[in-house]
């Protein structure tokens, strides 16, 4: 209990005193799981609708497929991730290993199943009269997906928040494809990781701390931006 | 979500997004030399040395430097991939095994300390002193619980080479891996008031917060050498071969000996540099 309450202690004095690994990691955090949750939000997006609206050989194994993989572990892709982007690795010449891109990528892969997922169950969804009516009012292919698109928004919404929530936390892909290195990948679940091998434990809850103060606030705006859908 | 008057910016910006992950992509060329990597073990990380000798290297080269921490046995292993232009090690048989295998192509040591073996001191040995051998025997042979890293780090490598010595084998119900670094090993041989193998520097820095202390041995065998191994460069195009040379004469060098001579956590010396 001491070592919580120290813990938050030792949180405010790192946010006041300005200090450099903690603001770096947590701006890491922040910019590499919304850069992967913007990405994946596009394909997410794309694929969802495709296999709710269109018809075409093998799609509910695919959508089985995504939604098996809405469970797949980030140690498992952060271990895949190390031997695709390895120098030796079929993507090396990248050269993404350590580095924040390789997170992205990482995360991009954590991200698009539930995306796709939850956005093909919101469309699908849909009352059947929406599509038709669409459709007998001459709304082209593209204004009809603009169409199921604002009218799933609120579980489009849920999904990229649920992605969001999943990259912005997840420890797996940071330390293996990132390798935690100082000033470079290191994010705020890496560092708490790193803080407790250290025995810096007040620094380790403080840096978790942030890490859900973080996560909490970004939560709070997306869902008050979205707020007026609710209604 | 996505009012239709949004949808044309919404999709300008999707094809920023694209074009700027893709330009991240291959931002960096082949043959980019400005960069090293280094695989170390923890303990130097941990213990903050590295903190105190990078800034003076690229004080003089201005490289762009990667620090990947983990156990000797991982940093070997990046080497052998070709992963990491050079590394700082300290398990010198499975050193000697990697030279001879053509991995690396310069190995020298160039800083030590020791290895303490720690026990809770409820469950202290006979006052008369030992060798680490006979402790580690009178450990398996009295079915004390001992906890090990478990993790092919240096300092794992060396607890099994302790027990070869002792001729005696732990019993598998007192002994328990963590697979995990010293400092969480150490917490958790401190909560289960057992036996663990320690690297000096880890120990000084959590003195203060386990009960564990230092078994009263002596000998030789308790030895901890760092080195320092350039990779072999023929592995593939991306070794820095010429960047791993220099840090191999910084640690090697005057300057470098110093630094470590005087680098000291809590008011104690952690390393003896070797070239003086």
């Amino acid at each position: 209990m001491e070592m919580i309450l120290s813990g938050i202690t030792e949180a405010i004095q790192l946010l006041v005193s300005g200090d450099a690994l903690v603001f770096d990691a947590a701006w890491r955090s922040i910019w590499v799981s919304t850069t992967a949750v913007l990405i994946a939000t596009i394909l997410g997006i794309s694929i969802g609708t495709l296999l709710a609206r269109r018809r075409f050989l093998g799609r509910g194994l695919l959508v089985t497929l995504f939604r098996g993989l809405m469970g797949v572990p980030t140690v498992l892709i952060g271990l895949i991730g190390y031997a695709l982007l390895a120098r030796q690795g079929p993507l090396g010449t990248l050269e993404l290993l350590y580095t924040p891109w390789g997170i992205v990528l990482g995360e991009v892969i954590l991200a698009v199943p539930i995306i796709t997922s939850l956005t093909h169950g919101g469309i699908k969804n849909l009352d059947r009269r929406i599509p038709e009516t669409a459709r007998m009012l001459g709304a082209g292919p593209v204004q009809r997906w603009k169409t199921y698109l604002s009218e799933a928004r609120l579980p489009i919404i849920l999904a990229i928040l649920t992605a969001f929530a999943r990259c912005f936390t997840e420890l797996g892909i940071a330390m293996m494809v990132g390798g935690n290195l100082k000033f470079k990948t290191r994010t705020l679940s890496t560092s708490t990781t790193l803080e407790t091998a250290r025995g810096e434990f007040s620094r380790a809850v403080a840096m978790s701390l942030i890490l859900l103060a973080i996560a909490i606030c970004i939560t709070v705006v997306i869902a008050l931006v979205s707020r007026e859908d609710e209604s | 979500m996505l009012p239709i008057r949004y949808s044309k910016q919404i999709r300008h910006w999707a094809i920023c997004l694209a074009s700027v992950f893709l330009l991240g992509c291959d931002s960096s060329t082949q043959t980019d030399q400005s960069k090293l990597r280094i695989a170390t073990t923890t303990s130097t990380r941990d213990s903050g040395l590295l903190d105190v000798l990078l800034p003076e290297f690229t004080k003089t080269y201005n490289y762009d430097l990667s620090v990947i921490a983990v156990g000797t046995g991982a940093a070997l292993k990046l080497g052998q991939q070709g992963e990491v232009d050079v590394l700082i090690v300290h398990a010198p048989n499975a050193e000697a095994a990697f030279m001879k295998d053509k991995h690396g192509s310069q190995h020298s040591p160039f800083m030590k300390n020791s290895f303490v073996l720690l026990g809770h001191p409820d469950m202290a040995m006979n006052p008369q002193k030992l060798t680490v051998t006979q402790a580690m025997a009178k450990i398996a042979d009295n079915r004390l619980r001992f906890v090990s890293r478990g993790d092919d780090s240096g300092t794992h490598k060396k607890e099994l080479e302790l027990w070869g010595l002792s001729a005696s084998q732990p019993q598998t119900e007192a002994y328990t891996e963590t697979g995990q670094g010293m400092g969480n090993t150490l917490m958790i041989a401190n909560e289960l008031k057992a036996f663990t193998l320690c690297d000096a520097g880890t120990y000084l820095q959590f003195k203060n917060k386990i009960d564990l202390r230092p078994v009263n041995t002596e000998g030789a065998e308790l030895e901890n050498r760092y080195s320092v191994i350039t990779v072999q460069p023929e592995k593939n195009n991306y070794i820095n071969q010429k960047a791993a040379r220099e840090f191999y004469d910084f640690l090697n060098s005057k300057r470098a000996a110093a630094l470590i001579r005087d680098f000291q956590v809590n008011g104690q010396t952690l390393f003896t540099p070797l070239n003086q």
